[in-house]
């Protein structure tokens, strides 16, 4: 299992600072949410940790500085999901998840039958091997974050990252995708390090959060000690009520303003 | 886990691409033969055939009732313009198809980046200034001005795209490939104004021929033709990854500009190769690529060499059309291409409810 941490990772986009000294680490098996309002630099960490953006500070894989690896090396290991990934319309699922083995092919090399074997079994995990044929264009939304899973799997990396995995869907497709993840973390023993912009739902599925300000680490540790009601209220300029759920998990309830009386409600007619 | 699925997993399935790669090599040799059968000189096809044979395959002595006469034609004349033919359009729809890939565009084409109108404007100074003189000088002159065009397209849309307020590399080139263009057909322009004489040269080479075809032509270009190809060919697997955008090619161990500048000057050189022996033919590097797509599906491992038969086939029989229909005149091949090839498209991408890249 693979370690992955961010020791002062300094991020400049556009000559604007992103992130300034931003340290996190998920250990061999973990997985990490990264949480903060939209701007936070979220999804900027994400890719300072995939290799995507120039930074100062260091991110070490396994103990290894991550600059010493080559790309197809990090590639290997690192496999990104972006928020929003580019679907080539008429490409079919299953040339869509081959294109997963990229980082284990040489310059001139072609797909061979053990890349083929890893791209079916990668489809057959997410369960999207009986449409391998379709093309990605007439794909639902969940199915499609599968088929993109799929590419990431296929690559047998030891990290996932996950830019925003559940961003586009449903609360039940929402669901299927995070225990498909958490179940693929426990098979297989991956590391998940993901932004996730549900903090209930963050809290479920994650061990251990990391509450990003304006570039800037704001808390970081357990979901208990994370998510509570005057963090939240102060980074997100929200107003939300913290409850203990029924299974332990805290679930994060938005507050509406006081005075604005719930209608409809037995006893709030006039 | 069986074989048989594993095996449906290549790009798109063996007998997918096998399927119409091999109608395209059959479509590219009965072309051929068509085209060496028909002409001015009327040859017997079966003797046309078994001279045919004879030459090319060692041992086998068939007796041809063609005369030395015909035998000339054949060999000098025909045979010769059939390859050139099936060079170019291979060229020039595998560059297209390439650019296809590189810009993950569907419009653009072998003549974008400046390429054509380096050519024209290459063409035009050699006419114009050179008087066209020698067999070499216009071919030479076009070949240098279509690469000098690309270089000069991508030099500056690189160069721009570090600062560029769109976001992507990508279209920031294809503005500098049409600015540059622009600047270079003005000056053609500009050149031929002033010296009026010459119009009727440069237009008759701008609007494309092989009347010229000879067989050292062929051997000239065909080393480009032949590093182009394999270059472009071997990059199919990278076209396709690149359709995911640069971001995600990165993620996945590719260096996208390194890819691009690769295959951009193979695609340079092999539209600059084809120019140079037959003038801009247009409408080959847009067309074949997306035929092809409608047969094997986007991938480019399949796209690539089908658009390389594909275009090859399409030409030869262009030409065929060009130096018949009004015989003994000939047709400029650009306008065959044209008057063909655009209700051909245009039934092709009938019921395409996608653009396709």
């Amino acid at each position: 299992m693979t370690a992955l941490a961010a020791d002062g990772v300094s991020v400049t986009l556009d000559r604007a600072p992103v992130l300034h000294g931003v340290s996190a680490a998920v250990p061999g098996g973990g997985w990490l949410a990264l949480l903060g309002p939209n701007g936070a630099g979220k999804s900027t960490l994400i890719r300072a940790l995939a290799g995507l953006v120039r930074y100062t500070g260091t991110v070490t894989v396994d103990q290894a500085d991550a600059r010493a690896l080559k790309a197809r090396e990090r590639a290997r290991m690192l496999a990104y999901v972006p928020q929003e990934p580019v679907l080539p319309p008429d490409l079919t699922v299953a040339q869509y998840v081959l294109l997963g083995r990229t980082p284990h092919l040489s310059y001139l090399a072609v797909p061979g039958r053990h890349d083929r074997e890893r791209a079916l079994a990668a489809m057959e995990r997410l369960d999207v091997a009986q449409f391998g044929e379709r093309r990605l264009a007439r794909l639902s939304g969940g199915e499609r974050q599968r088929v993109v899973l799929a590419r990431a799997l296929a690559a047998d990396p030891a990290v996932l990252l996950l830019d925003e995995p559940t961003s586009m869907l449903d609360v039940g497709h929402e669901q299927q995708v995070l225990e498909l993840v958490d179940d693929l973390r426990r098979d297989a023993g991956l590391t998940v390090v993901s932004t996730l912009h549900d903090l209930t739902v963050a809290g479920q599925y994650a061990d251990s959060l990391v509450l990003l300000d304006a570039g800037r680490v704001v808390a970081a540790g357990s979901p208990a000690t994370v998510l509570t009601a005057p963090l939240i209220e102060s980074v997100y300029a929200a107003r939300v009520r913290v409850i203990a759920g029924d299974d332990g998990y805290p679930v994060i309830a938005p507050v509406r303003r006081p005075g604005d009386l719930p209608r409809d409600l037995p006893g709030n007619t006039p | 886990m069986d074989g048989g699925r594993v095996g449906e997993l290549g790009g798109g399935g063996r007998v997918r691409k096998m399927g119409p790669l091999g109608a395209a090599a059959a479509f590219l040799v009965v072309a051929a033969l068509i085209a060496a059968f028909v002409g001015a000189a009327d040859l017997n096809p079966l003797a046309t055939a078994a001279a045919l044979i004879d030459k090319a395959v060692p041992f086998a002595r068939l007796p041809s009732s063609l005369g030395p006469l015909d035998k000339a034609v054949l060999f000098q004349i025909r045979l010769p313009r059939v390859v050139l033919g099936a060079l170019v359009g291979g060229l020039l729809a595998l560059a297209g198809a390439g650019y296809q890939g590189v810009f993950r565009n569907p419009l653009v084409d072998s003549g974008m980046l400046g390429a054509s109108a380096g050519a024209g404007l290459g063409a035009t100074l050699a006419i114009v200034y050179l008087g066209g003189t020698g067999p070499e000088t216009v071919p030479v002159a076009a070949f240098a001005g279509s690469l000098a065009g690309v270089a000069v397209a991508y030099g500056t849309g690189t160069a721009a795209a570090r600062h560029t307020v769109l976001g992507n590399g990508v279209a920031t080139l294809l503005l500098a490939g049409i600015a540059v263009g622009s600047f270079l057909i003005a000056v053609q322009t500009f050149v031929l104004q002033r010296s009026a004489s010459d119009i009727g040269a440069v237009y008759s080479w701008l609007l494309g021929s092989l009347s010229a075809a000879s067989w050292p032509q062929v051997t000239t270009i065909l080393p480009y033709a032949a590093v182009s190809s394999v270059v472009i060919l071997l990059h199919g697997r990278h076209l396709d990854v690149l359709a995911v955008g640069d971001e995600e090619a990165r993620a996945l161990g590719l260096r996208p500009d390194l890819v691009r500048g690769i295959v951009v000057a193979a695609c340079a050189l092999a539209a600059a190769s084809a120019v140079a022996v037959s003038g801009i033919i247009g409408f080959v590097g847009i067309v074949i690529p997306h035929v092809a797509r409608r047969l094997a599906g986007p991938s480019y491992p399949s796209v690539l060499p089908l658009s390389l038969l594909g275009g090859a086939a399409f030409l030869v029989l262009a030409d065929t059309l060009a130096r018949t229909v009004l015989s003994p005149a000939e047709l400029p091949i650009g306008v065959v291409t044209a008057l063909v090839g655009a209700p051909a498209f245009v039934w092709v991408l009938r019921g395409t409810s996608h653009v396709s890249t």
